[in-house]
């Protein structure tokens, strides 16, 4: 047999079990029913939880990005006025919070994901508790106990699926989404004390640390040159530009800036 | 026949594809029994491509409980195993 049945069979396995307990199915009915809307309640929280917890990401992203943008800036002006250490300083914190920058973005969009998935569930679970809610007052209406049983069957096992699918997809979220709170705190504290800027993600062994300097100074050496040649050819402000395209640097050579006088 | 994708809802699909499908379930079936995480992958995707291309979204609110069950898309063979093997995935 193959995985799709065996899935199916466990499912089935459960709503026969829920079914089996009942007496009066009428009566079990509007029980389900009330299960069928804390469910619905249940997905809507976990909706919110979710939407919150992404934009929470999005507000950190925002600042980490302010700062890599605040570094950038400051590491150029050091370079103006000269001082190449202080520059390299500035450059090498700056290669810190990118790190954390790409960590960020990747679990924003996997967030992103889990809410458009629990929105569906929310939009499917309520056609279908909707479309309980029409058979089950039909079945309490027309039948008697004996002969509602075997009605109420298909509908009840049909719930029952779309309510175990809909439990786990909601349980994924909030581990997910739990996680995802962890660490948006932690970093929210990381922020708060100041001390993002000497973390390069968490602890690691000393060789792992050496390896990572040594590949973050390669990468601020690089820059460090850039804004090298572009302060000799007058364009300090140009240097984001001038990696994504040289063409704009070009065409505005907007503001040049003939030293260590420039304010800020 | 109603097929359930866990996670996005139910298809319609016609009886005509459900061998083509059973055939790439028995591949997703040796790649748990194998422990093959990569072949479980593949054979996963291959399957859930096939349903999504044979069938169409179900009326919304049906009630008619699935003929077959697939696992999402992202699940692990950790969790179908457990799928299989222990009700307590399925909450409630």
């Amino acid at each position: 047999m193959g995985v799709m049945k065996r899935v199916q069979l466990v499912f089935r396995a459960k709503a026969n079990k829920a079914l089996d307990r009942m007496e009066d199915p009428r009566e079990t009915l509007d029980y389900s029913y009330q299960q069928q809307l804390e469910l619905l309640q249940k997905v809507r929280r976990g909706v919110a939880d979710v939407a919150t917890s992404r934009k929470r990401l999005e507000l950190q992203v925002n600042q980490l990005q302010q700062s890599a943008d605040k570094l950038t800036r400051q590491a150029q002006d050091s370079l103006a006025a000269g001082r190449e250490d202080l520059a390299r300083e500035a450059l090498q914190r700056k290669a810190g919070i990118a790190t954390q920058l790409n960590d960020l973005q990747v679990q924003y969009v996997s967030l992103q994901g889990e809410e458009e998935k629990l929105t569906g569930a929310a939009q499917r679970l309520q056609a279908k508790v909707d479309a309980f809610r029409t058979k089950k007052e039909t079945i309490k209406a027309t039948y008697t106990a004996a002969e509602a049983q075997t009605r109420i069957s298909e509908a009840f096992t049909g719930i029952s699926e779309e309510m175990g699918d809909v439990g786990m997809a909601i349980q994924r979220a909030e581990d997910k989404t739990e996680q995802m709170k962890a660490r948006a705190g932690a970093i929210d504290e990381l922020m708060a004390s100041g001390a993002l800027d000497d973390v390069v993600g968490g602890p690691r062994d000393d060789i792992q640390a050496e390896l990572d300097r040594m590949g973050a100074s390669t990468g601020v050496d690089h820059e460090l040159e850039q804004m090298k040649a572009a302060l000799s050819s007058g364009a300090p402000r140009e240097i984001e530009g001038a990696q994504a395209g040289a063409s704009s640097a070009e065409a505005a050579p907007a503001q040049v800036v003939d030293g260590p006088q420039d304010p800020e | 026949m109603i097929v359930r994708i866990l996670g996005e809802g139910q298809l319609t699909v016609p009886e005509s594809a459900v061998a083509e499908l059973n055939e790439l379930d028995a591949e997703l079936e040796g790649a748990v029994e194998r422990e093959d995480e990569a072949a479980f992958g593949t054979a996963l995707a291959a399957l859930l491509a096939k349903l999504r291309e044979v069938g169409e979204p179900a009326e919304p609110g049906t009630l008619e409980p699935s003929g077959l069950i697939v696992p999402q898309e992202d699940a692990t063979m950790a969790e179908v195993r457990q799928l299989l093997t222990d009700e307590g995935l399925i909450p409630g």
